[in-house]
């Protein structure tokens, strides 16, 4: 691990003005940075430490939605009756992802923050243009079975680990940002994270000192929630494919429905079109394998991952299907 | 960097490189060498502490960001003629082999019985708003519990009864109490 200088923040203006340049990085649970700076993949020069900020509370919005605060540890989340109760989905994903241990330390803030498990992105040996712009891409030859098949570029095809964030899509969260000048905003979960591009390293649309202090879930709208995650092991293993469904049904007919997909992209994967395919109607094995094939109409495989095209139609198929039933 | 550390009820004046893990400090500065470092990426769990009563990896965690926090390591669990009901328990149901694994097993198991006295759900439980303490543990709750332990003796199954034992008696107690 390189040297750095540690600071601990006492309030949300002194981080974010302790962070306002390129070689500060903010530490919560720090179960992903530290990994990263022991395998010098991050080498920060000044630590903030932002996990004594007084953002450790869940309550109630005045439209009946929840307020997490971004040092939430995922446990809490999970533990939560309410967020048990009325989002289930987000429990279930949290609990589908990492270990007791992990899930103690991590916060959710820092859960939306996590970078990439691509095997090239870890290893500063490999050629990673996320890690490295210009550097090239070793993952699109190298093996690649955890890799993205949608979103993806010619630069990068790693792919979003987090399961939390793949809830909180489903669920329309909001992400709300304090800035280096202290202007509060919120940002939709769709605009948080963007797209390679040409430009894998930028990852989220915060600018520097940015801080994440809240997740915000809306009232919830769908009495069925489904959360379904494939992965290499029973337990505490990154998703391979994952679907998050909150549905709701009408009269024999899909009256609404969202839909978010976890392993498969480069942030937790949302297609409109599908969702607009399957509103008003009845559910059927035709409907789900139509659904299906739209999902999967622009991915691309690269020889290690190409089980994941068939396999996000068979789990939305599943997933559809237990939800509409 | 000075700061304390308050481990198995001692506090600790010690000076790190803030680049120091909680896991290093405890084994090289504290010679508390009980926790173990297995892959000091936080895959393994062998490094398994408290931290305030909650289980974490002190190989993912910073010295001094646990400045002032209630630590427990597998020292502060039993001792040699006190042993925990879990430390009894996995010597019952010959939960281990090499034993490397053990310490991190233990106090994960530790945290994980007071989470499951919580009622945290856990990915295996099927409702997640029934009073958990209320319903039975079966082995599957054990072991989606323990899966960030790993051993590599594969003693899965003495961990899982010795701990299956100690969900057992410590509900039977807590009824017979009320």
């Amino acid at each position: 691990m390189r040297p750095f200088d540690y600071r601990r923040a006492g309030d949300v203006a002194q981080a974010t003005a302790a962070a306002g340049d390129a070689t500060a990085a903010y530490i919560a649970g720090g179960t992903n940075i530290i990994d990263l700076m022991k395998l010098e993949v991050s080498t920060p020069a000044r630590l903030v430490d932002i996990s004594r900020l007084p953002l450790h509370r869940i309550t109630q919005t005045q439209d009946g939605g929840l307020r997490i605060g971004a040092m939430v540890s995922n446990s809490a989340v999970a533990a939560d009756m309410a967020v048990r109760q009325r989002y289930p989905l987000l429990a279930r994903a949290i609990l589908a992802g990492a270990s007791g241990q992990i899930r103690n330390k991590a916060t959710v803030g820092g859960n939306l923050l996590q970078r990439t498990r691509c095997a090239w992105f870890q290893d500063i040996s490999a050629a990673c243009n996320k890690r490295e712009p210009g550097a090239g891409c070793a993952a699109k030859d190298g093996p690649n079975r955890m890799n993205a098949i949608l979103g993806v570029s010619g630069h990068c095809i790693a792919a979003h680990p987090s399961d939390m964030a793949v809830a909180l899509r489903a669920l329309d969260a909001q992400i709300e940002v304090t800035a280096a000048d202290g202007a509060t905003r919120l940002v939709a979960m769709d605009d948080f994270y963007r797209l390679p591009g040409d430009a894998p390293h930028l990852e989220t649309c915060l600018a520097e000192g940015d801080l994440v202090t809240s997740v915000i879930l809306p009232p919830p709208t769908a009495e069925t929630q489904i959360y379904r995650k494939i992965r290499d092991r029973a337990s505490y293993a990154f998703a391979l494919v994952s679907v998050a469904a909150a549905l709701r049904m009408q009269d024999g007919r899909i009256a609404a429905v969202r839909l978010a997909f976890g392993g498969v992209a480069p942030r937790p994967w949302n297609d409109p079109a599908v969702e607009q395919l399957l509103i008003g109607q009845p559910p059927s094995k035709d409907l789900f394998v139509h659904a299906g094939e739209a999902l999967v109409a622009p991915a691309i495989g690269h020889g290690g991952n190409d089980f994941k095209i068939t396999m996000v139609q068979r789990l939305l198929a599943a997933v559809l299907r237990e939800a509409s039933e | 960097m000075r700061l304390i550390l308050t481990v198995n009820g001692a506090d600790h004046a010690v000076d790190l490189d803030p680049r120091t893990t909680l896991l290093d400090a405890l084994r090289h500065d504290l010679d508390l060498t009980g926790t173990k470092k297995g892959c000091d990426h936080g895959q393994c769990g062998a490094c398994t502490v408290l931290v305030n009563g909650q289980r974490i990896n002190a190989c993912l965690a910073l010295a001094v960001m646990h400045d002032g926090d209630e630590i427990t390591t597998v020292e502060g669990l039993g001792e040699v003629d006190h042993l925990s009901p879990l430390q009894s328990a996995f010597l019952t149901h010959d939960g281990f082999q090499c034993g490397f694994c053990t310490p991190g097993q233990l106090v994960s198991a530790t945290a994980m019985l007071t989470e499951l006295h919580d009622g945290w759900a856990s990915h295996v439980t099927e409702n997640l708003t029934e009073t958990l303490t209320a319903q039975p543990t079966s082995r599957a709750e054990i072991a989606e519990r323990m899966s960030g332990n790993l051993c590599r003796c594969a003693c899965y199954p003495g961990i899982v009864a010795a701990i299956e034992e100690v969900v057992v008696r410590s509900r039977a107690d807590r009824e017979a109490a009320e």
